[in-house]
């Protein structure tokens, strides 16, 4: 039993698909940053950025089906700005009693907190559409190419290697303890453990994952340094980007600063 | 009187669409020791998982005259003690005390008996001593056996294990199939250790593709070098 679900990438042909990995790569970072820049409460901004990654999501291939609700996987982060809510100056909608003092609710507060809901739901549309598009060795291929840290870039690729590796290692250690979580024949006895006892158990399982996964990472250093490694593991030169792709990746940073400008022309 | 393992026309697929068993069907009565071989995919495993419902296909397996079906699967893995290939798998607690005492404890056991089991089990593959030692550091060798012993603490009607002798050095394959030569319940061996079946498991089923291609006394298809050959195994 093995897993391979975990890995985002979808081979389909689209033009997406066979853009430059190095192209698609700026052209999401611009693009989140695009997102992570535009103000509060800029909403035509807002309506232009969920079309241009919506467009992209189906030019993908990939369809809206495939990439929201993966997309909603941002939510509960975004929920760590739910206070704001309540920390911004502003027009109040409601009041709650706190103690002595109260805590107002605001409107400029809840449209921050609407605005940064979106604006992480779109981003990490971009995100997935990026994943799910490029295989992961050319990914790290075109983080080297635009001058991401090498060790950076080995520490993203040793950990999509061997997460597949761990996480086949926990489904059988799980395995094992499910063999031998059995009941008794005999009547009146409860099976199970008290939960103290099996939390103990969880814990042990997973301290003995973290030694072993310490473990494995000495040996596969060891291995690589029999073969050589320094710090960077060499690829063959990639070829130049194409004169399309070059014209792809101008025409999307400037639609990136275009849609800024216009989100920052709403600024109250 | 039930058969230990009754498996009726058993498909499974896994969810890749691999279709790795195809209509085997296998009984084995209380006490049989029984091998079974055949190339690597050719289904070994994934039979095995199925006799404790860690799989579960189309068509029947009853163990110990137990249906393997979600409500019984409790009864059902105490019944069978499954020994899995690689022991570090298997010996998931700080120490070998902890991990054979496992069973025993989920099955509520009271102290006493958790722990006169846990020496009963260390006893039988000859660890007494081992039981303060740290799973982490023992040799393959002493983690096999301390694995085997991990489920006879729960006295299993049947004992499963995929490969025992995989990777041991001849001195500790042959105290492994001496112990396991000693132990008196049913036994299912996944093996490729053909001279290890020869000696100690009388039946002999083997499979390729999915399929049970052949099943019979060992030393008949021990012998039967055109059966061996066209299914990838070698005698020697």
């Amino acid at each position: 039993m093995h897993i391979h679900f975990i890995d985002p990438y979808r081979p389909l042909i689209s033009p997406i698909h066979e853009l430059d990995v190095r192209v698609k790569f700026v052209l999401t970072l611009a693009f989140i940053i695009t997102c992570s820049l535009t103000p509060f409460a800029a909403w035509p901004a807002y309506v232009l950025l969920f079309a241009i990654v919506l467009s992209v999501e189906i030019l993908s291939g990939l369809g809206i089906t495939y990439v929201m609700p993966r997309a909603a996987l941002a939510l509960p982060f975004a929920l760590a700005a739910f206070p704001v809510v309540f920390g911004t100056e502003g027009r109040v909608i409601f009041s709650l009693p706190l103690g002595g003092s109260s805590i107002s609710a605001t409107l400029e507060g809840l449209e921050r907190f609407i605005s940064i809901v979106l604006k992480s739901w779109i981003s990490v549309q971009a995100a997935i559409v990026l994943a799910a598009s490029s295989p992961f060795p050319e990914l790290l291929r075109a983080m080297r190419a635009v001058g991401l840290p090498k060790l950076l870039v080995a520490m993203f690729g040793l950990m999509w290697r061997y997460l597949f590796v761990l996480v086949d290692e926990a489904l059988r250690l799980i395995r094992a303890r499910a063999s031998r979580s059995g009941h008794s024949a005999q009547p009146g006895m409860k099976a199970g453990g008290t939960v103290l006892w099996r939390a103990r158990v969880a814990g042990d399982m997973a301290g003995s994952l973290l030694l072993r996964a310490f473990e494995r990472s000495e040996r596969i250093y060891v291995a690589m340094l029999s073969r050589g490694y320094d710090g960077e593991t060499r690829s063959l030169p990639r070829p130049s980007i194409t004169v399309p792709a070059w014209i792809t990746l101008i025409a999307g940073l400037v639609l990136c600063v275009f849609v800024l400008l216009l989100g920052l022309s709403f600024h109250p | 009187m039930h058969h230990s393992i009754e498996i009726d026309s058993l498909s499974f697929a896994y969810p890749d669409g691999h279709s790795a068993l195809r209509n085997v069907s296998l009984r084995i009565s209380p006490g049989e020791k029984v091998a079974l071989v055949g190339p690597n995919g050719a289904g070994k495993s994934t039979l095995i998982l199925h006799l404790n419902g860690i799989l579960s296909g189309t068509g029947q397996v009853m163990v110990c005259g137990l249906p393997v079906v979600p409500a019984n699967l409790g009864r059902v893995r105490a019944a069978v003690g499954m020994v899995f290939q690689n022991p570090d798998d298997q010996l998931f607690s700080p120490t070998v005390f902890d991990d054979v005492a496992f069973g025993p404890i989920y099955q509520g056991l009271s102290a006493d008996k958790v722990e006169s089991r846990v020496r009963a089990a260390l006893a039988a593959v000859r660890m007494e001593s081992y039981a303060d030692r740290v799973s982490h550091h023992l040799s393959m060798g002493e983690k096999k056996s301390i694995a085997i012993a991990t489920v006879l603490s729960m006295e299993p009607e049947v004992l499963v294990l995929d490969e025992p002798t995989a990777g041991l050095d001849p001195r500790t394959r042959r105290m492994l199939i001496n112990r396991l030569r000693e132990l008196p319940m049913t036994m299912l061996v996944s093996s490729h250790d053909l001279a290890m079946v020869r000696e100690a498991f009388p039946r002999m089923v083997v499979m390729d593709e999915g399929r049970i291609v052949a099943d019979g006394r060992s030393s008949e298809l021990l012998s039967n070098e055109a059966l061996l050959e066209a299914h990838g195994l070698e005698n020697r």
